[in-house]
C-alpha cells in the first residue's frame, strides 16, 4: 500500500468567485455586483492603497529580519487581496480573531504595524488593545482562536446585537485561519458550536495552498468550502487574489451573521508566495513552477490593471501611494529599532490582575540578583 | 539500505537522533515517524531528515494538522502492533494532544490489565534561549512526569540522543523523550556501534564527578551545569554535576550517593519553579539524606511567570551565574 495524495482525486475546479481576472477585467456577476454596487472610483483607490501599504509593511518586515532586528516574520505575500477585501467589509462594531498572518487585516483596523513587529522582534506578545480597533491578539496555536471567535459570536447573539436591523448595532465576527488549521478538532468543534449556536461568525479561511511544507491534499480529499455543508451553514470558495470578489463574499457573509442568518466558511482561494515564515525554506518542497504560475494572478497588479483600464487612477495616484509606501517603510525600520527591550523584573507584570505573595518575592530576589553584578561593577 | 553512520563520529543532537531514527527503522519495519512536515521538508528542526527519502512515504508520514489527531492514531497504529514515533513540532503544541496522550496513551496498560501495550514515542524539541515567538520555549515535562504510564526522558548530548531514542523506541510502555532544542547544534563524539557502556535509558549519569556540591539537571541546563562547575573549578571548587535524563521515573540512586559525599546540592532546570522537577528531587533528598546535608537542597529555575517574550529570556532562563550564586548559597549555611 501507499499512501497517495489526493491529486487523482480532485474534482474539477469548483466554483469560484472572481469579480476581476487575472488581467483586471471586471467579471459580471449577477448575485454579487449588487454586494459592491456603491464602491466608488473612491473606494477602489482607498483599497488599492491598502494592498500597496500592506505589502510593503510585510516586505520591511522580511528586510529587517533579515537585518536580525526581528525574531522572526510570517509574511503574507501574495495574500494582500483575501485579507484587505475581507477586512474591508467589516464594519466598526465587528471583531476580528487573527492567526498570525493577518498584517494587513490588522492594518485596515487601525493597528499600528509597529507593534506587529513588537511582537515578532520579541519586545512583548501583542501590545494592541483589541478594545481600540476591535481586531484581538494574534493566535499562534493552530484554529485555536476559531472557538474565541464562536464564543465571542455567542455573546454577542446573547447580547441582541443581531437582528435589529440597525447597521450601526448588528456585529459581526470573523475568524481567519489557513488550511492547515482546518484540520484541527478546535476548527471543527467551532463549525459546530457556530451551527448549532447560530453565531454570529464569519470563518475565513485563506487557503494559501500550503501548511509550511504539507500541501492541501495532506488536510483534505474535498475543497474546504463544501465541509460547511456537512456542519450544517453556507460555504463560498472565492478568488484570494481578487479583492473585490473577497470583498464583495465577505460582505454577505457578514451581514447574513449581522441579521441573526449564521455562520458562513468563506474559503479565500489563495497562494502563500514567499516561506512560511522568515525560518522556513519553501525550496525543499514546492516547485518554482508553481510560484510562476500564481505570479501571474498577482493581486495588486490585476487592481492596478482594473484601475488603469477603466480611468480610476493616473500615474500621479500610483506614485503617491509609492511615495507613501517608501514613507512608511522609513518610519517602520527607526520605529523598529528604536522599541526598547522590555525589563527583565517585567516578567512579572501581569501574570495575575493582583501579584502573588510567590511572585513578589521572586521578583525581589531577580532584583536583588541583577543589582549583585551592579555592585559588582561598582566596586 | 540507507547511508547509517558507522565507527565514531562527531554529530551533533539533530543528526544523532536523525541517525537513531534510522537505525530503528531499519532494524523493525513496525517503526513509523508520523508528524507535521517530517517527510519532505525533514521536520522543521530536520531530525527526519532524509527518512521518506530512504523510507517511503508509508513509513515516514507527513500527518494533517492536528496534534490530538497523531496521537490519536499513533495509539491504534500501537495497538495493531506497530511503533510509532511521533514528532510534535514544538514544546508549547502539544497540548491539542495532551488529552490523548494524558487520559490514553498512559492508562491503556493499566485499564486492560496489562494485555494492551502501547509502544510509541512522542519526540518533543523543548526549551528556551532560542529568540522565538510564543509557544516554542516552553518545558511542559512537569505535566507528563506527573502522570502515571509515562516514561520521560530527555537527552543533553549527542551521545545520549543517538542510544536514548533507540532504546524508548525499543521499549514496550509509551515515552515522552524531550529533545532540548537549544542543544540541537552542539556536536559531540558519537560512537555507533558500541552497544557496550551504553547506560539504561532510565538511569542518571554522572557527568562531571566532583567533591564540594552537587548539581544535578537535565536536557538544555546539563550543559549550562558543566559550564559553571568548569568556572567554580577556576575558584578552586569542585563541582559534581549529574545528568538526570530520566523524569519518570526518576532515577536519583547516583544524586543520594553524590549528596552523601557532598552533602551539598542544587537543581537546574529551566521549567517554572513550583510543583517542578525540582521539588520532587529536593523532597526526595530531604527523605533520603537528611543527615548528610550540609544544607538546605537549592533550585534554580525558570520564575512562575508565563515563559516571556525574547528579548527578556535570558533574565527568566537560568544561566551559569545563577547557578554559582546557588552553590554559593549552599556554602553559606
Ligand atoms: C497546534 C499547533 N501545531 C503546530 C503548529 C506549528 N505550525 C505553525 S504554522 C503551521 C502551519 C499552518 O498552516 P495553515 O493553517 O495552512 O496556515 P498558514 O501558515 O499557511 O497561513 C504549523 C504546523 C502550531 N503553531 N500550532
Amino acid at each position: 500500500m501507499t499512501v497517495e495524495t489526493a491529486a487523482g482525486a480532485t474534482p474539477p475546479e469548483p466554483e469560484l468567485v472572481q469579480l476581476l481576472t487575472p488581467e483586471g477585467l471586471r467579471v459580471p456577476n449577477e448575485h454579487y455586483d449588487a454586494l459592491i454596487a456603491d464602491i466608488t472610483g473612491d473606494d477602489v483607490r482607498a483599497m488599492y492603497r491598502d494592498l500597496v501599504l500592506g505589502r510593503r509593511v510585510d516586505g520591511e518586515a522580511v528586510a529587517l529580519q533579515r537585518q536580525g532586528e526581528l525574531g522572526l516574520w510570517a509574511s503574507l505575500l501574495g495574500q494582500e487581496a483575501a485579507q484587505v477585501g475581507s477586512a474591508r467589509a467589516l464594519r466598526a462594531q465587528d471583531h476580528v480573531f487573527p492567526t498570525y498572518r493577518e498584517h494587513a487585516v490588522a492594518f485596515c483596523r487601525g493597528v499600528d504595524p509597529v507593534k506587529l513587529l513588537a511582537l515578532f522582534r520579541g519586545v512583548d506578545q501583542g501590545s494592541w488593545d483589541a478594545a481600540e480597533t476591535n481586531f484581538h491578539l494574534y493566535t499562534i496555536v493552530i484554529g485555536a482562536q476559531t472557538l474565541h471567535a464562536t464564543g465571542y459570536a455567542m455573546g454577542i447573539q446573547r447580547d441582541g446585537a443581531i437582528g435589529t436591523g440597525d447597521p450601526d448595532r448588528d456585529a459581526a465576527v470573523i475568524a481567519y485561519f489557513g488550511d492547515g488549521a482546518t484540520s484541527q478538532g478546535d476548527v471543527n468543534e467551532a463549525f459546530i458550536w457556530a451551527s448549532v449556536t447560530n453565531a454570529p461568525v464569519v470563518f475565513f479561511c485563506q487557503n494559501n495552498q500550503w501548511a509550511i511544507s504539507e500541501p492541501l491534499e495532506r488536510q483534505t480529499r474535498v475543497p474546504l468550502y463544501r465541509r460547511a455543508a456537512g456542519f450544517g451553514f453556507p460555504g463560498v470558495r472565492v478568488d484570494g487574489n481578487d479583492v473585490l470578489a473577497c470583498l464583495a463574499v465577505t460582505r454577505e457573509a457578514l451581514q447574513r451573521a449581522r441579521d441573526g442568518e449564521g455562520p458562513t466558511l468563506v474559503e479565500a482561494f489563495t497562494y502563500r508566495m514567499g516561506a512560511h515564515t522568515t525560518t522556513d525554506d519553501p525550496t525543499r518542497y514546492r516547485l518554482n513552477a508553481e510560484l510562476e504560475h500564481w505570479k501571474l494572478k498577482d493581486p495588486i497588479e490585476r487592481v492596478k490593471a482594473f484601475m488603469v483600464r477603466g480611468d480610476l487612477a493616473d500615474q500621479a495616484f500610483f506614485d503617491g501611494v509609492e511615495a507613501e509606501a517608501e514613507e512608511l517603510a522609513v518610519h517602520l525600520r527607526a520605529a523598529c529599532r528604536a522599541l526598547p527591550d522590555p525589563t527583565p523584573t517585567s516578567i512579572f507584570d501581569h501574570v495575575y490582575v493582583e501579584p502573588t505573595p510567590d511572585l513578589v518575592a521572586q521578583r525581589e530576589s531577580m532584583t536583588t540578583y541583577l543589582d549583585s553584578f551592579a555592585e559588582e561593577v561598582a566596586r | 539500505m540507507t547511508d547509517q553512520p558507522t565507527g565514531v563520529q562527531k554529530l551533533n543532537i539533530i543528526k544523532a537522533i536523525n541517525a537513531g531514527l534510522r537505525r530503528s527503522m531499519e532494524h523493525d519495519a513496525k517503526v513509523l515517524v508520523m508528524g507535521e512536515d517530517v517527510g519532505k521538508l525533514g521536520g522543521v528542526f530536520r531530525v527526519t531528515d532524509g527518512l521518506q527519502k530512504d523510507f517511503g512515504e508509508d513509513r515516514v508520514i507527513d500527518t494533517p494538522l492536528a496534534e490530538s489527531g497523531i496521537i490519536g492514531t499513533a495509539v491504534g497504529l500501537a495497538l495493531r502492533g506497530y511503533r510509532p514515533v511521533c514528532e510534535i513540532q514544538f514544546d508549547g503544541f502539544v497540548y491539542p494532544g495532551y488529552d490523548q496522550i494524558v487520559n490514553q496513551v498512559a492508562k491503556m496498560h493499566f485499564r486492560s490489565g496489562g494485555r494492551l501495550r502501547l509502544p510509541m514515542v512522542i519526540r518533543i524539541p523543548y526549551g528556551g534561549s532560542i529568540g522565538a515567538v510564543e509557544h516554542h520555549s516552553e518545558s511542559p515535562e512537569a505535566y507528563f512526569a506527573h502522570t502515571p504510564g509515562l516514561k520521560v526522558v530527555t537527552c543533553s548530548n549527542p551521545l545520549d540522543a543517538y542510544w536514548m531514542i533507540q532504546q524508548a523506541i525499543r521499549l514496550d510502555d509509551p515515552v515522552v523523550f524531550f529533545e532540548p532544542k537549544r542543544r540541537y547544534y552542539e556536536k559531540a563524539e558519537v560512537d555507533m556501534d558500541a552497544r557496550d557502556g551504553i547506560l539504561p535509558l532510565e538511569s542518571a549519569r554522572v557527568a562531571l564527578p566532583g567533591t564540594d556540591a552537587t548539581v544535578a539537571a537535565y536536557g538544555p541546563m546539563v550543559k549550562t551545569c558543566l559550564d559553571a562547575a568548569a568556572a567554580a573549578a577556576d575558584d578552586g571548587r569542585s563541582l559534581e554535576v549529574i545528568d538526570l535524563r530520566t523524569l519518570s521515573p526518576l532515577d536519583l540512586r547516583a544524586v543520594y550517593d553524590s549528596v552523601r559525599r557532598t552533602g551539598r546540592l542544587v537543581v537546574v532546570h529551566e521549567a517554572q519553579r513550583t510543583l517542578g522537577v525540582g521539588a520532587e528531587v529536593a523532597a526526595r533528598v530531604t527523605e533520603e539524606c537528611f543527615y548528610s546535608l550540609e544544607a538546605p537542597v537549592q533550585r534554580v529555575t525558570g520564575y512562575d511567570t508565563p515563559y516571556p517574550p525574547a528579548r527578556v529570556e535570558e533574565e527568566y532562563l537560568p544561566d551559569l551565574d545563577r547557578v554559582l550564586d546557588a552553590v554559593d548559597r549552599t556554602f553559606a549555611f
